[in-house]
């Protein structure tokens, strides 16, 4: 079993010299956003992994200085931010492509041939699993099962779900990776949702309130409307 | 065969395209279940639930009804409803979160309404991004709307709903592990006793975790009143069940059927179903809940989909996931694939999972690439067995989870049913399927 | 917990991740045990469960056993097995445990997890990961213990690794105890590594003496050099730990610079000479002083290195013999003596089961690390709550309750304000926040740790605010943190002005001294710094020796194991006490400042070198081992002492170590009733606390359980605690010499006479007047740091690697009002002495407070260089470059 951690990787950690990486902090956006986040949870440190994806939403990975960012947001040391993120496959501690091209190979992806879509892969990118592509672009990675056992082999780019994949599809899929023509679909590595939370007790109750009328009527119409139309299904 | 014509409880709105809007879902009576909750006392909503007999559809199946009983009395309470379905083969919450969130949400309000928590969390694993995206619109709609946060409908009642994200790891899947991640720490499964969230849980507090598809049932349940529910099925497996099948299969899929009266036969082979075998073969061994359940044979294809039936059989129905596989598949590699799963997923505290995962998994490996002694079978029994002592099922566990004597399912399994083919390996040096 | 009873019953259970000092998390699995439950027997982690009445265990069943087997056979899956280059090998309980527990023969022929050899996580602690069994003792420890989580388990599953943050070294002053307690050889030391074999290694039990909280200690040692200190878990102080400076110390006494001969100096050279030309020439100079200028201008500084036995000897030998009450063992950076023996002294545990722990005192974890840790401990699980009254923030702010800032020369305003029943809120202390600290201060149960929250203010100043404390809070005990080695021990023997042995006054144990003694000093002498005043006025007007004339003159200086020019507070004026004392002897055990200066030097014996006993700073008596023999000519303290009277014509009448302690026993009053057959009892494994409330007390039960080898890997067997020292120094008494002592000290007249009365209660002490400062103007905070530039770490070349660059802290408004920035350098300029600093922003400090670490190196000179002792606090500007 090969040594995968980064602290193997980065040898005696005493001879680093301090502040030698660039950039990397939180930006003002990310940690507005990162304080709004620990309001949600009764404890900050609730919002660690919610933190660690919107510094990988900000760089495409977890930055050492992120880490120590988002550190002292949730009052832990640095090594327990590592420790905990660490712990989790979605949370980058090395830099990854653009786009996290996963390739679940768990049972049901194995009886449909996921172990030879993973090795065309392999051979196309010119990567092993875990390794990114020499222009910084894909990261290849072999994933357990994903949830799409239906479209199997499954695979997601950043964790979205591109359908079963044949190797000749998968090729296609590179190419358009490459060329940008999934842009809308997938955002860069690291972006989880785009949807932002708005609403709830802990938001500005007026907003709420105002939003809420309005959207009572609309919705009241709608309802209005849809009932006419389709009767009384749902439900039972 | 079996299909009865029982109701869509979880499915019912999927036929729309866009089930997942709260416009759909408001013209599909959303949120009428939660209305009516709301007119009854929190009392009558946990006693309709409790004669439901609704089955937690999680992997353990413990009645949600008597584990809300459960909830120690508290000033603070929490509800978190675990989304990080991880079990291999499993994709059915998936299903549920992308495309039906209001119906999750509405469930969830009622299970907190019910049980009248001071806030509830959501935990979705991390790989679903766009079910993150969805789920997290329908509630900022469902605020909109006036069905969350606070005076819920005028009623009075109000709670804050949190869209959590996983990270990526299965283990969190473990409500008590799910726990720790929330509390943003590593998913180490909590030692028992305590057994139950439900008297310790999130920062301390007691705390009720149940699974997406269980919270998903509660609209229907409270709407039709829990004995309705409870008509459907067979004895304590009440109503429907959605089944994820797999693997060699014609029509792979989520299935919604009414429980233990369909046959996992029925469910790999009917035409509206599986649609059986593919390619025209025969199957050789399936997996009936995951892969963490021992397998079953073509000869136990009979047993009716419910979970006293599939327990009394030797194997679980755990988290509803079928996976057949056909008469050209290497047990050897399916089970080695199986071990390595739980080798990467291993949370890493106890001893004997830890390092009993790994290790095994290089010698299932070792096997199937034909470099296997004979001695090797015993081994890997004897070291299953140092995780589930006696190999019985349900398990004996040296560890503080179910992961780790979950391990020996797949591989005890795979030597049980096909040890000729072990021997296959090791004689010949190499995957007779290869 | 199940593992602890059925371990008190006898029967030890096999376990990893069990740490008697730590939570139980249940995670090796080697405990596992078959216990009784509804569904029939199942297999649970025994440290896990709770002992409950009537359930069945088994502990020893085929299940078991084979369970057993299998985690240990999996924990190898993955081990390297390179037992023989390891330094655990022949004390791990992993190789001890297969031996005993483990399968026969191995069955694997998988390959193991392979990573970097060992890597520096410290410049102390090594990490080899390969060794590493995931027990997560080191990462609990840290985040648990001592509170900083700087290693922690890195990855998931088989991959999971022990690391540190990348650039950030596990700097934890506590980071030796993760080598301790690793059952494993993952952790090992620095100075340690490849050192020894366990089994060539010798032990005896000691206490530490590098500061004076005096945790037990095992010292190990080989062919006559201490290789290794392990703590020992000794209930009321240290539960196991060290601090790694006292851990790491003992390279010191193992050093090459250590003085071997007694010195004399001829020609401006010091010279190797024998015993008796050296005291004879001490003698000399002792008997021309007294004639000349009078016993009182005979000196003696120091004393908080020696053993209890060398102390009272010293003690004797000046205040009986020369007949000099002029000896202080604390060089001015303690708090008036009589102040500290005269409060009722609380003890740790006290402390750390207290409502209320009023903290007035500088940064503990600096000082006394232990005593910050169990505090710290105690507080993060609920404990008492910390009301922190300092200048600065410390280690312990985080958890207090209350944080209180206090500008130097303050303190009893402050403390007046806070018992006072309408005391108004500081500046900038919210209402809310006020009434808290004014709520906790009046909870039942309040101890008070008091210090010197700085060196650049007036222990008198703190010393009042404590005894304002004291009239207030009636029920108040307070736990004085006098830092060094064993001060305590030397106040109770004496050796502070004013003082007799035993808690006694100059004044109250007069009469009954002169009984034993012969006599006793006729006035109170000087303290350190009044000492050094005397040598300077001496110094400044060395041609005009009329000025000297109006005070009495310091002629002959003895300077006992201290070094004042590093350790005293202001170091000008040690410079010239030193220079103008007519005659300096230095005791000590290696070169230093004061042996340049001195006239005579004695070499003495260093900790592990001498038997004796030592008084932490709760009033614990405990024993010092001596494991070594001391190089050369160097003598134990106490001896020096004997030879010295003997050369000035008295004899002390101590002939052995264990004499002196008959003595102590028999004389000093708080010392009463522990003789040498109750210290050395099992009873008194844990120490015994001074005062005995009454001779014939019932000392506290041993406790029961014997040591777990895995608690504390590496510490010899359980039957070694509580027995003597070895090495035959002090000889565990038989029945009949029992008997004899006791006839013994009647003879001697123990019993007779009247004790003299014990210090009790406040005592007047002349409290400086403090002007309010002007706008401009700022107060000086000189606070210590655990590694300094103090001989204590400059002579460990492990510790000396640590020590820190000293920026001067500023809060961040003073600093914008100057206009610098942080890491700019400015001019610090007090009425007479000025320096260049670099500032850090320290939004901690209140307006017009800047601090410093004393005893650090600056740019040029040091902090010492900047205090006046004869003003109450330093005020200084600050002046742009
Ligand atoms: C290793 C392991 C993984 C699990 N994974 C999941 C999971 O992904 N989703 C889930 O709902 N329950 C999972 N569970 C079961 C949960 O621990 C828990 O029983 C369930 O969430 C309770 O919800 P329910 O009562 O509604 O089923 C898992 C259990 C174990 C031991
Ligand atoms: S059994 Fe495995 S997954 Fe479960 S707690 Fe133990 S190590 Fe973690
Ligand atoms: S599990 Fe009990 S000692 Fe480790």
């Amino acid at each position: 079993m090969t040594d995968r951690s980064p602290a193997a990787r980065r040898g005696t950690p005493l001879q680093a010299a301090p502040g030698t990486s660039k950039g990397g902090h939180l930006s003002t956006e990310t940690v507005e956003r990162a304080r709004r986040t620990i309001d949600l949870y009764p404890e900050a440190r609730s919002a660690l992994i919610p933190l660690c994806h919107l510094a990988q939403e900000q760089d495409g990975w977890l930055t050492p200085e992120a880490m120590s960012d988002i550190a002292e947001l949730v009052g832990i040391t640095p090594a327990e931010v590592l420790g905990t993120a660490s712990f989790y496959d979605m949370l980058h501690t090395e830099p990854v492509g653009r786009y996290v091209v996963s390739i679940c190979t768990n049972i049901a992806c194995q009886l449909n041939g996921a172990d030879e879509l993973l090795e065309h892969a392999q051979e196309m990118l010119a990567v092993n699993a875990g390794g990114t592509t020499s222009d910084g672009e894909l990261t290849l990675e072999e994933a357990e099962c994903l949830a799409d056992c239906d479209r199997a082999p499954c695979v997601q780019v950043n964790h979205r779900f591109v359908g079963a994949q044949t190797p000749e599809s998968f090729d296609r899929l590179v190419a358009e990776l490459r060329a940008g023509d999934r842009r809308d679909e997938i955002p860069p590595h690291g972006t989880l949702t785009r949807v932002r939370r708005d609403g709830g007790i802990r938001t500005d109750p007026a907003r709420v309130a105002s939003e809420r009328a309005a959207m009572a009527q609309v919705q009241a119409r709608r309802a209005e409307e849809a009932r006419s139309d389709v009767g009384g299904k749902g439900g039972a | 065969m079996t299909i009865t014509d029982a109701p869509k409880i979880v499915t019912a709105r999927l036929e729309h395209d866009d089930s997942h809007t709260l416009e759909c879902y408001l013209a599909t009576g959303g949120y009428d279940g939660l209305r009516k909750a709301l007119t009854m006392t929190p009392e009558a909503v946990a006693h309709e639930v409790d004669a439901a007999s609704l089955l937690g559809r999680g992997g353990a199946g413990f009645p949600a009804g008597r584990k809300w009983a459960m909830l120690r009395k508290n000033p603070v309470t929490y509800l978190v409803v675990n989304g990080d379905e991880s079990e291999p083969a499993t994709f059915k919450d998936h299903l549920l979160v992308e495309r039906d969130p209001h119906q999750l949400i509405e469930g969830v309000l009622i299970a907190a309404y019910a049980l009248q928590v001071t806030r509830a969390f959501i935990f979705i694993r991390g790989e679903f991004a766009l079910g993150l995206e969805r789920v997290q619109s329908a509630l900022n709609d469902a605020y909109a709307h006036g069905a969350v946060g606070s005076d819920i409908f005028g009623s009075g009642f109000s709670i804050d709903l949190v869209v959590h994200p996983g990270a990526g790891a299965y283990i969190c899947g473990e409500e008590t592990a799910l726990l720790e991640s929330l509390e943003g720490k590593r998913g180490f499964p909590r030692i028992k006793p305590p057994y139950f969230p439900a008297a310790i849980g999130l920062y301390g507090e007691p705390t009720v975790v149940n699974n997406v598809e269980t919270m998903s049932n509660l609209p229907w349940i409270v709407l039709n009143g829990g004995d309705a529910f409870a008509a459907l099925g067979v004895g304590r497996s009440a109503g429907t069940r959605l089944f994820a099948l797999a693997g060699h299969v014609n029509r792979p899929g989520v299935y919604e059927l009414e429980m233990a009266k369909t046959t996992f036969g029925d469910l790999i082979n009917a035409p509206i179903l599986g649609g059986g075998i593919r390619h025209g073969r025969e199957l050789k061994a399936f997996i009936p809940g995951g892969v963490s359940a021992p397998w079953f044979g073509p000869d136990q294809i009979d047993l009716p989909l419910g979970q006293d039936e599939v327990a009394a059989a030797g194997s679980m129905l755990g988290s509803g996931s079928v996976v057949a596989m056909d008469d050209q598949t290497c047990a050897v590699r399916a089970a080695w694939r199986i071990t390595k799963f739980f080798a990467r997923e291993s949370c890493g505290q106890c001893t004997p999972c830890r390092e009993g995962s790994g290790w095994l998994e290089r010698i299932m490996a070792r096997i199937e690439r034909g470099h296997g002694r004979r001695v090797d079978l015993d081994l890997l029994l004897d070291a299953c067995d140092n995780i589930a002592p006696g190999l019985t099922w349900p398990p004996q566990q040296t560890t503080i989870c179910v992961l780790g004597p979950s391990i020996p399912s797949s591989i005890g399994s795979a030597i049980a049913m096909f040890r000729d083919e072990f021997l296959v390996h090791i004689k010949d040096g190499g995957c007779p399927f290869a | 917990m199940l593992i602890a009873a059925a371990e008190r019953a006898g029967t030890f259970i096999p376990r990893f991740c069990y740490h008697p000092r730590m939570k139980s998390v249940g995670v090796c699995r080697m405990c596992l045990v078959e216990v009784g439950g509804p569904r029939g027997p199942s297999l649970q982690p025994s440290c896990f469960v709770e002992v409950q009445d009537g359930a069945e265990v088994v502990t020893t069943s085929d299940k078991v056993k084979k369970a057993q087997d299998g985690v240990l056979e999996f924990l190898l899956v993955n081990h390297p097995l390179d037992c023989p280059v390891c330094d655990k090998g022949g004390e791990c309980p992993l190789q001890d445990q297969t031996l005993a527990y483990g399968p026969g023969e191995t069955r694997f022929v998988e390959e193991k997890r392979h990573f970097e050899k060992p890597i520096p996580i410290s410049e102390l602690v090594l990490l080899d990961r390969e060794r590493c069994i995931q027990c997560s003792r080191c990462t609990r420890f840290a985040s648990e213990v001592a509170g900083e989580a700087q290693i922690d388990f890195i990855g998931r599953g088989e991959l999971i690794e022990v690391n540190t943050f990348p650039d950030l070294p596990f700097t934890s002053y506590f980071s030796g105890n993760t080598v301790q307690i690793c059952p494993v050889g993952a952790l090992t030391a620095t100075p340690y590594r490849f050192t020894a074999r366990p089994w060539d290694l010798d032990q005896v039990e000691s206490t530490c003496t590098t500061c004076s909280v005096g945790c037990r200690v095992a010292v190990q040692s080989s062919a006559n050099r201490v290789t290794r200190l392990l703590g020992i878990d000794v209930d009321p102080v240290n539960h196991g730990w060290l601090c790694d400076k006292g851990r790491f110390a003992y390279e010191a006494v193992n050093g090459t610079d250590r003085l071997t001969d007694p010195l004399v100096r001829k020609d401006g050279d010091l010279v190797p000479v024998s015993w008796h030309e050296a005291l004879d020439a001490v003698a000399r100079a002792l008997e021309a002083s007294r004639s000349k200028h009078g016993s009182g201008s005979v000196g003696m500084i120091g004393g908080g290195r020696l053993t209890n036995e060398g102390a009272y000897a010293w003690a004797k030998l000046a205040k009986g013999v020369i007949g000099t009450d002029s000896v202080d063992a604390q060089l001015g950076d303690g708090l008036p003596a009589k102040v500290v023996l005269g409060l009722p002294t609380a003890t740790i545990d006290q402390a750390t089961s207290a409502d209320t722990v009023i903290v007035l005192a500088g940064d503990l974890r600096e000082e006394v690390p232990i005593l910050f840790l169990r505090l710290r401990g105690a507080a993060a699980d609920g404990g008492p709550s910390i009301v922190e009254l300092a200048p600065h923030s410390t280690a312990l702010t985080p958890y207090a309750t209350a944080s209180l800032r206090y500008q130097p020369g303050e303190a009893s305003a402050l403390v007046g304000a806070l018992i006072a029943p309408d005391g108004a809120a500081p500046d900038g202390v919210s209402e809310e926040s006020w009434q808290r600290a004014r709520d906790l201060v009046g909870a039942d149960n309040v101890v008070v740790v008091v210090g010197r929250p700085s060196l650049a203010e007036d222990g008198a100043l703190v010393a009042d605010a404590a005894q304002l404390l004291a009239s207030r809070l009636p029920g108040a005990r307070f736990l004085p943190v006098l830092r060094r080695g064993n001060v305590r021990g030397a106040l109770d023997m004496g050796l502070g002005p004013g003082l007799l042995p035993g808690r006694v006054t100059l004044e109250a144990g007069r009469a009954y001294f002169v009984e034993h003694w012969g006599s006793v000093p006729d006035e109170e002498g000087r303290d350190t710094s009044a000492m050094l005043a005397a040598g300077a006025a001496a110094a400044d007007s060395a041609a005009d020796s009329a000025a000297a004339a109006g005070s009495q003159p310091l002629d002959t200086l003895i300077v006992l194991g201290a070094d004042p020019l590093s350790d005293f507070p202001d170091r000008r004026l040690a410079r010239r006490g030193l220079d103008g004392a007519g005659f300096v002897v230095a005791v000590a055990s290696a070169p230093g400042e004061v042996v340049e200066r001195a006239d005579v030097v004695l070499p003495a014996a260093e900790a592990h070198e001498r038997p004796g006993t030592t008084t932490n700073i709760e009033g614990r008596l405990s024993r010092l081992g001596q494991k070594l023999v001391p190089p050369g000519q160097a003598w134990p303290d106490w001896m020096i002492a004997v030879e010295l009277a003997a050369h000035l014509g008295e004899d002390l009448g101590l002939d052995s170590v264990a004499d002196v302690w008959d003595e102590i026993e028999c004389l000093a009053p708080a010392y009463r009733g522990i003789t040498r057959q109750v210290l050395e009892s099992p009873t008194a494994t844990d120490g015994v606390l001074v005062p005995l409330p009454s001779v014939e007390v019932a000392l506290p039960p041993r406790r029961a359980a014997p040591l777990d080898p895995i608690a504390f890997p590496g510490v010899e067997s359980v039957e070694r605690q509580g027995a003597p020292p070895r090495a035959g120094l002090v000889e565990m008494p038989t029945a009949a010499q029992g008997a004899e002592d006791e006839a013994g000290r009647l003879a001697a007249g123990g019993d007779t006479g009247r004790a003299p009365v014990l210090l009790a209660g406040p005592v007047e002490i002349a409290v400086p007047h403090v002007a309010p400062n002007d706008r401009y103007s700022f107060r000086l905070v000189a606070t210590r740091r655990l590694y300094d530039r103090g001989s204590a770490v400059s002579r460990v070349p492990a510790l000396g690697a640590l020590v820190q660059p000293a920026p001067l802290r500023v809060n961040p408004h003073d600093l914008d009002g100057l206009g610098v920035t942080s890491g700019a350098s400015v001019r610090l300029r007090t009425a007479t002495a000025s320096a260049v600093l670099e500032v850090v922003p320290d939004p901690s400090l209140p307006r017009q407070v800047a601090a410093v670490d004393f005893n650090v190196e600056l740019p040029e000179g040091t902090v010492a260089d900047l205090v006046d002792v004869s003003h109450p606090v330093v005020e200084f500007r600050l002046e742009t470059l």
